[in-house]
Parts: structure tokens; sequence; C-alpha cells
């Protein structure tokens, strides 16, 4: 069984300045750390590998400090790693990279065929959630998408069953692989890579592939060429002029009643509003 | 079963050294670091002195990340509203290989460690070392971590594993710090503009200034503190032993915060953006304090050891000889095919105690107990100096005869005449 891993290399948003004069983000010195989504997946990826003696393949589009992000997987577990860095995919949306990312796993599978591809459920930094779904389509791949729990893989019958959360429910779904799962958060605990994963970690050759290696032919479809989303803006929003009111409670009063009389005190239809629709 | 031929637990300055001259030299080494990467859990103020790091890398100015070079080094006595003191300034130390340097250890750091990885030693952070791993005769022959149950052997352990050496308590080869033979010692970063750092401290390029005060402001505690200048930053911090904190009740961060109003460092600051606040303990011991430093498959280096001379403020590149010269004293018996017994690694001990590094803390072991027992220096003689000072510039009408003696009989009133000729000899005996 080999299942293949997507991660990204992100800002650690926890830690991420914005400028106070310019409002834009600093992202110098801000430390990196793989997109948080993506370790559930990866756990999944893990627990699968375990249960069928399979491979997991780490794979990551980004500049050639991404190969820390990848490093890092290899310590928790992971058993190969592939960085996809070319000056031609800087620029990518969601599409290009989505695009770049297919053509790898594609290329990966012409060696040791992809069972199942594992994506967080989005991104921190993007937060677009289409990467994920726009590998599935490119390679025809079932999508499963915000999976809470995988209940069985049947390997033989080549069937994967999982509670997938939806709107109101938790919907039960069996598809054939090979398939696509992002994980939800929170729907396991990610694992501490043993003293054995760890030397293999820092031993393992990252695999470095240009979009030639990764078999692309057309560099129109890959970074800013292929990337049709356009930036307009980006701005911090406006912190809100007023200010914070502090309510306290008359001297014998309940601050509840002190709450209310402020409320009404601020917006005299609100009171008027508030006894129309309730008939009084 | 892994074996390698060295384990450096700890990837601070000693640490690093020891691992690079050992991956140099062709061995395999395993590094261990507990923090996320090296330099993400060290702190210090920080100088770099550059011959101990060009002993281990000659070219490194071509790459290290360096803040500015010393032009400037100013010795200071405060007392509450003034400082009265030295300032050193020469064009000699504008040289091509510059000796003194300001660094950010996080940055510092984490290059060092690229270096050692690029030599060939394997680097395995975010892991705990839990003990040493020993044989039936006692032998240390590898370590345990925290990530799972499996020992990783090892010729030898080095351990750097910094001024707690909580490595080495939990394998019982060394005992816990004693609070007096540690500093407590509280850093801000603050953040200016290059040009603001130049017109404040007369620099320019990559000149930097030094200042190192003490009186006062330690509110009559044994310490001293320090103002140095980065390139777009400034380091503003302060240490006193641990025992003397414990026993005053007085916090570290109160004491940084008079340092800040003090009217001698308050312009320098002034307008700045605090965006780092770090603490660390520093090993000030000195000589008398030093642990055992070897045995059957193993080493002390660094902090771990002992090695600063509080005196002259040097520590890391103490941290980088002893690293050396560990590592170099493996690399030696093993190409002689000895092995890591006690008896030849003690070879470790007569190389130090050659060095300046042994000799150095030698000449100073009296120094941590005469300060300790003689607050006077920080409380009674910062406030006399400047009395002196104050009456020796002000020009008022008293006839100058008049004025040596006021000068006199407020340092006969202070201290003494036994008092100032003991403390003499205090000072005397505690610098032979």
């Amino acid at each position: 069984m080999h299942i293949v891993v997507c991660i990204k290399q992100v800002p650690d948003s926890a830690q991420i300045r914005v400028h106070p004069v310019t409002n834009t983000i600093m992202r110098q010195g801000v430390p990196t750390i793989i997109n948080p989504y993506d370790l559930y997946s990866l756990e999944e990826a893990l627990r699968l590998r375990d249960q069928f003696n399979g491979k997991v393949t780490v794979l990551t589009m980004g500049p050639p400090m991404a190969d820390q992000a990848l490093r890092k997987a290899l310590s928790i577990g992971a058993d190969a790693a592939v960085l996809l860095s070319d000056r031609f995919f800087a620029g990518s949306d969601t599409l290009a990279t989505s695009f770049a990312l297919s053509s790898a796993i594609a290329k990966l599978s012409e060696t040791d065929p992809v069972d199942m591809v594992f994506c967080g459920k989005q991104t921190i930094d993007g937060d677009t959630a289409q990467v994920g779904p726009g590998i599935a389509k490119r390679l025809e791949l079932n999508q499963l998408t915000y999976v809470e729990k995988i209940r069985a893989v049947d390997l033989g019958a080549r069937k994967i069953t999982v509670e997938r959360r939806a709107e109101g429910g938790v919907q039960v779904l069996t598809t054939a692989l090979p398939c696509l799962v992002t994980m939800l958060e929170h729907t396991n605990t990610v694992r501490r890579g043993t003293m054995a994963d760890m030397l293999r970690a820092a031993r393992t050759e990252i695999t470095v592939w240009n979009a030639a290696a990764a078999g692309i032919a057309d560099i129109a479809l890959c970074g800013l060429k292929g990337s049709p989303t356009v930036v307009k803006k980006v701005f911090a929003p406006q912190p809100r002029k007023e200010k914070a009111k502090m309510i306290e409670a008359a001297e014998g009063g309940d601050i509840a009643s002190a709450t209310v009389a402020a409320l009404f005190a601020a917006d005299g239809r609100l009171e008027e509003t508030l006894f129309r629709q309730t008939g009084a | 079963m892994e074996k390698f031929d060295a384990i450096v637990v700890g990837a601070g300055p000693s640490g690093n050294s020891a691992a690079y001259v050992l991956a140099k030299a062709g061995l395999s080494v395993l590094q261990v670091e507990r923090g996320e990467t090296s330099g993400s859990k060290n702190v210090q103020g920080a100088i770099l002195y550059a011959t101990s790091l060009e002993k281990i890398i000659p070219d490194f100015r071509e790459e290290a990340p360096l803040e500015r070079h010393i032009v400037e080094q100013r010795l200071w006595m405060l007392d509450d509203r003034s400082h009265c003191g030295t300032h050193y300034r020469s064009d000699t130390f504008n040289e091509e290989r510059p000796n003194r340097y300001t660094i950010v250890r996080a940055q510092f750091d984490k290059w060092f460690n690229s270096k050692v990885r690029e030599a060939g030693a394997l680097v395995v952070c975010e892991t705990t070392v839990t003990e040493l791993a020993r044989d039936e005769k006692g032998k240390v022959v590898g370590i345990k971590t925290d990530r799972d149950d499996s020992v990783i052997h090892a010729d030898v352990v080095i351990l750097a594993d910094g001024v707690n050496s909580l490595v080495g308590q939990r394998s019982g080869i060394r005992d816990e710090i004693k609070p007096e033979h540690a500093a407590l010692a509280v850093k801000e970063m603050h953040f200016l503009p290059r040009e603001v750092i130049e017109q404040r401290f007369n620099v320019k390029d990559n000149e930097g200034v030094v200042i190192e005060a003490l009186g006062t402001v330690t509110m009559g505690l044994m310490g001293t503190a320090f103002l140095y200048t980065n390139g777009e930053s400034l380091s503003v911090g302060i240490g006193c032993l641990v025992s003397d904190f414990r026993d005053s009740g007085t916090s570290p961060y109160v004491m940084l915060d008079k340092f800040k109003k003090h009217p001698s460092i308050a312009p320098l600051i002034e307008g700045s953006e605090v965006k780092e606040y770090a603490a660390h303990l520093i090993p000030e011991g000195g000589y008398k304090a030093i642990p055992k430093l070897h045995g059957d498959g193993w080493l002390i280096v660094g902090d771990s050891g002992q090695f600063v001379n509080s005196m002259h403020r040097e520590g890391s590149n103490l941290a980088m000889e002893t690293g050396r010269m560990a590592a170099e004293t493996v690399v030696a018996l093993k190409a002689e095919g000895k092995s890591m017994t006690e008896a030849n690694l003690a070879r470790y001990r007569k190389t130090l105690e050659d060095s300046f590094v042994m000799k150095d803390l030698k000449k100073y072991k009296n120094l941590p107990e005469i300060l300790h027992e003689n607050r006077q220096f920080v409380t009674t003689y910062p406030n006399l100096l400047s009395k002196a000072a104050e009456t020796w510039f002000r020009v008022d009408g008293m006839p100058k005869l008049d004025k040596e003696k006021t000068i006199f009989r407020t340092f006969r009133s202070g201290r003494r005449l036994r008092g100032l000729i003991g403390d003499a000899v205090k000072i005397a005996r505690a610098w032979r």
C-alpha cells in the first residue's frame, strides 16, 4: 500500500506580526511549521501504513527551505520525501498547485502505484481547502473530504469506508480505491517519532524534483502563468473606533439589570422593538 | 543496533564545537539537542570572542551571522543618579579580523549547528537525553532518550548539557548546581533603527559598544548589568547570584527596570521596542565549583563544567575551548587505538590545566567568595565615588585643598581607614 501525503510549509501564524505602519504581514524571521491540519492526515496515513505494512511518501511544493518540513514529517515516521522545487512554480495559486502536485503523484505512481492520497483539510495561510479536491479531480480519484474517522479499508476488495462530517450530521461513505482523503482536525493524536525515526530522518536524502522531473511538459500551467487568481489587495482591517464600556451594578443592584438598562440607554429603538415583538 | 564513535549531548557553543571537531576528524557523531533547533533555548548577552571560534572554523567571519565588532568598552560604577567609570575606545579594534563581536544567539547557534551538519555529524533535535546508559561495570556506553526505551551506543559521550547539567545529575555524575554558584540573568532585546544606534553610541558601519555596569542598581546584591549594541537592537540585562535573589526576595525584573530607568541608561534605550525577554542561569562558582570532568566513557564541557570566568565576562569562548579540547582528546585516543577509559580521558583534564581556561579560573578562585562577603563594593563605594567626583568637578568657590579634605572625609566616614585598606587588600588577594 503506497500512500502519498501532501503537506505545506507555512509561517507559524501564531507568531506573525503585522507592520504597525504599512499594515503588511512581516514574514521575516517568522518560524515555519508544517500546516497543522496536514499532521492529522499524516498520522492517519501512518496508521494505515502500520496496519497494512505499506509505505508513506510525503510530498510538498515550495522553496528549497521547505525540505525542513519534509524532514520533520520523516522524523514523525514517513518513509520517503519528495520536494517539488522550481522557479517555474513561484506564484502558484490553488489551480497551479494542484496541477503540479497531481503531476508529481502521477510520476510517483509510475514506479510505485499510489493507493491513497492524503491532504490537510485546508492550510492556515491560504484557508481555501481547494488543493486537495483539485488533485482528486485531476487524478480522477474519489474524494473524501472532512473525514472524521476511517472505519475500514479492504485492500482485497479495494474499498474504503469513512465517516464524514457534513452539515447536520455524519455521513458514512464507502468508495473504491484509489482515493483522496482530507482529515478533520483533532481526529487523532499525532505520534512522536521513535529514536530510529529521528536517525532515519536525519540520514534520509530528500528527493528534489524540478518541473521536468515531476513529468510536467507544459510549464504554462505552473506558477504565476498557470494561476488565474489575482491578489488585488492585502490589508488588515481597521480597528473599531468605539471603546469597550465597563458596566457596573449600582449599589444593591444586579449586573443583569444594569446591562439591560445600559443597552436600552445606548439605543432607544431597541426597547421599543423588543416590546413590540413580545406584545407587551 | 545504532553505535557511534561519539555522542554529544547539547547544541550550544560547547556541544557544537565538540561535534564539529569530532565530525571533521571523520568520526561518526550523533548530536542530540532538547530544543527545536540549536539556539532555540540558548541565552547569552551576547559577546563572541573570535579567537576560540577561529581555532575551530578559521574563516567563520565570511558566513557567521555577526552583529557588530566592538570598538569601545565602557565600565561603569552606578549610584542612583550617576555613573562614573572608564571608557576604552580604540581604532585598533577596527582590524581586519576583529576580536570581539556582538551576536544574537538564536541565529548564531543555528548557523554553527549547520556547520556541524555539513561536517558530517548526525543532529537530532527535539529529543531529551534522559540519562547515560552504562554497562555492568558502570562504564558509560551510550544514552537513553525520552522518545523510547532504546539505547543509542557510543564509545564516548560528551556532556554539553548546559548550566544545570540535568543529564549529568540524572546519571549521578554530578550534583545539582548550588544557588551560590549560579547567577540568574535576565535580558531584553530593544529594537531601534540602525541609524539611531549609530548616533547614540557614536559608531559607524558595524562598530559596536559594550557597557558593563555595577553598583546600587543591583540593590545591594552582588551582580552586574550590561548593555550591548547589536545591528538593529540593544541587549539590556542584569544578573545576580540565585542565592542572593532567594535571600533578599528581590525580583530580577524589578532590578532590570531600575537599570533601564537609570538616568545614564534611559536616554540610550529611549523609543525602543522590546521584542524579547529571556532569562538564564550562568555558572559563576568559579574554579572551586568545577565538578569531576571525565570518567569511564564520558566527558563534561562548557557551562555544564562551570567554565565561566565571571570577572572577565567570558563563558561562550571557554565553552568552545573546552568542547574543542574534549573532542581533540577523543580524536587523538581514537587515532592511537586507545579506549575511552577514565585513565585515558584524563588527558582532557591535563590539556585544560595547561591552557588559559584553567589558569584563568585558578587565578580568580577566591574571587566569588570575597565578592559575596563584601557587598560594600556595590553599595558604599558607588556612592562614595560619585560624591567625590561631584565635589571635585563642581566649581563653587570652595578652595581645592578643602575639596580634597572633604572627599577624604567622606571616604573615611563611609568605610573608615581600616575598612578602606582591608578592601584594597581583599581585592589584591582576589586578583592574584
